[in-house]
């Protein structure tokens, strides 16, 4: 037990977390992370979806790394990982109806997410199982952070409410401030503010870890 | 006839792929260091997009939609094969971008030296699965109207991944404060180029 969770493995789950974060530091997975932070909602949906199939897919292909040629490589990733997406569409067709009509196509778009493919490349043909697994969870788990960190921003001040899976919509702003002349700032429903939220995260981490400051 | 020009024109501005959905953002934001690199690129997704979209509405309507095989036999109305699209529609773009590859290299190999290395790439670009998925969602009743679709969609990558090139290629003579150089800056730059395509927005078609 000791063993599994050594401090070697421990890194592969804190790691993506911070200075490896696979969306601000390693720039994987950006389409689906901007697309669907306007609620919190559909954005803890896509974070454990995309975590799940992440860790999955990299199990799968760290047991089949010494069978697979590499020249096909490519494909045997994709079928994993369409295979897996699969599931995960129909479970949350069936479970949660109205949260995967918000995430549309981007269910779909999670096969072609390039947190999958870069860190099976990277990491799962080249290790084992369990480490692989962990890796999957952390990389998802970094994802997942940015994604909640933007999506509760642009939640706050575009709609001045929360929604969270099993609660519902939580108004965070009193009714006091609207009637002040406050208003919400329709910007940041918007996709372009995604962006530049992101952007800002950027700034504000590379700010602090200046190792990560591009020349 | 003006039904398909009003997809085009469509999908080049206010369903901009890039600033309205942020697909294909990876190798966007991975090849736009000079102009000249994101032009083969753009190029390499539009043909990619207008190959693949109208194969997989093919697809799609004699095989996996619901009620899509009624053309074998009238039993086999209420088969409902939708959710194999993901595989049918991946295993499509990628053997399509390997056919593409193939083709390229014996006849043109001019434009497969300055394509190559982006070619393989593309199939895993979310922009063009993208397309299929949306083409799907949409319901196009014509494969007329799918490519149309396509090829707009393609050009509206293509536009902004021009685009930003030239923005980046300038912004390396300014001053750009040390944490946001590189990633930070394009982030930015691409919200505000976001937010002039929304200018599109109002237009009705």
């Amino acid at each position: 037990m000791s063993e599994m969770f050594s401090k070697k493995n421990l890194k592969l789950i804190t790691n993506p977390l911070g200075e490896d974060n696979p969306i601000t530091v390693q720039v994987l997975g950006i389409c689906s992370a901007l697309a669907v932070t306007v609620k919190v909602e559909p954005a803890i949906v896509m974070a454990i979806s995309v975590t799940a199939v992440l860790a999955f897919a990299n199990v799968i292909i760290s047991l089949l790394r010494n069978t697979i040629p590499s020249r096909i490589r490519i494909i045997v990733q994709l079928v994993v990982i369409a295979a897996l997406v699969i599931l995960v569409d129909q479970i949350l067709k069936a479970y949660a109806y109205d949260v995967s009509k918000q995430l549309s196509v981007f269910v779909g778009l999670i096969i072609t997410n390039c947190i999958l493919m870069g860190r099976l490349e990277a990491f799962a043909l080249g290790n084992k199982p369990w480490p692989s697994f962990l890796d999957g969870i952390g990389n998802g788990s970094g994802y997942a952070l940015i994604l909640v960190i933007v999506a509760v921003t642009r939640e706050i001040f575009g709609s001045g409410s929360i929604t969270l899976p099993g609660f519902g919509e939580m108004k965070l702003i009193p009714q006091a401030f609207y009637d002040m002349g406050y208003s919400n700032n329709g910007l940041m429903i918007l996709p372009p503010m995604a962006l530049i939220v992101v952007g800002i995260i950027i700034w504000v981490q590379r700010a602090r870890n200046k190792e990560l400051i591009e020349s | 006839m003006q039904e398909i020009i009003n997809i085009f024109v469509k999908s080049v501005f206010i369903d901009n792929m890039v600033f309205a959905y942020f697909l294909g953002m990876c190798s966007y934001l991975a090849v736009s260091k000079t102009v000249k690199t994101s032009v083969g690129l753009g190029l390499a997704v539009v043909f990619v997009l207008v190959i693949t979209v109208p194969v997989d509405y093919l697809l799609n309507e004699y095989l996996l939609g619901p009620g899509a095989l009624a053309w074998i036999d009238e039993s086999y109305k209420t088969v409902d094969l939708s959710f194999l699209s993901f595989i049918m529609f991946i295993a499509v773009i990628a053997s399509m971008v390997q056919l593409v590859e193939m083709v390229v290299e014996k006849y043109a190999p001019a434009l497969y030296a300055s394509l190559g290395i982006f070619l393989p790439l593309i199939a895993v670009n979310c922009a063009i699965l993208g397309g299929s998925l949306f083409m799907q969602e949409r319901e196009y009743t014509s494969i007329a109207q799918a490519t149309s679709f396509a090829f707009g969609s393609g050009i509206g990558w293509f536009l902004a991944i021009v685009g930003i090139a030239a923005i980046r290629e300038k912004i390396r003579y300014s001053q750009v404060p040390a944490p946001l150089r590189g990633l930070g800056i394009t982030f930015i730059v691409t919200g505000l180029m976001g937010i002039a395509f929304m200018s599109f927005m109002g237009i009705k078609l």
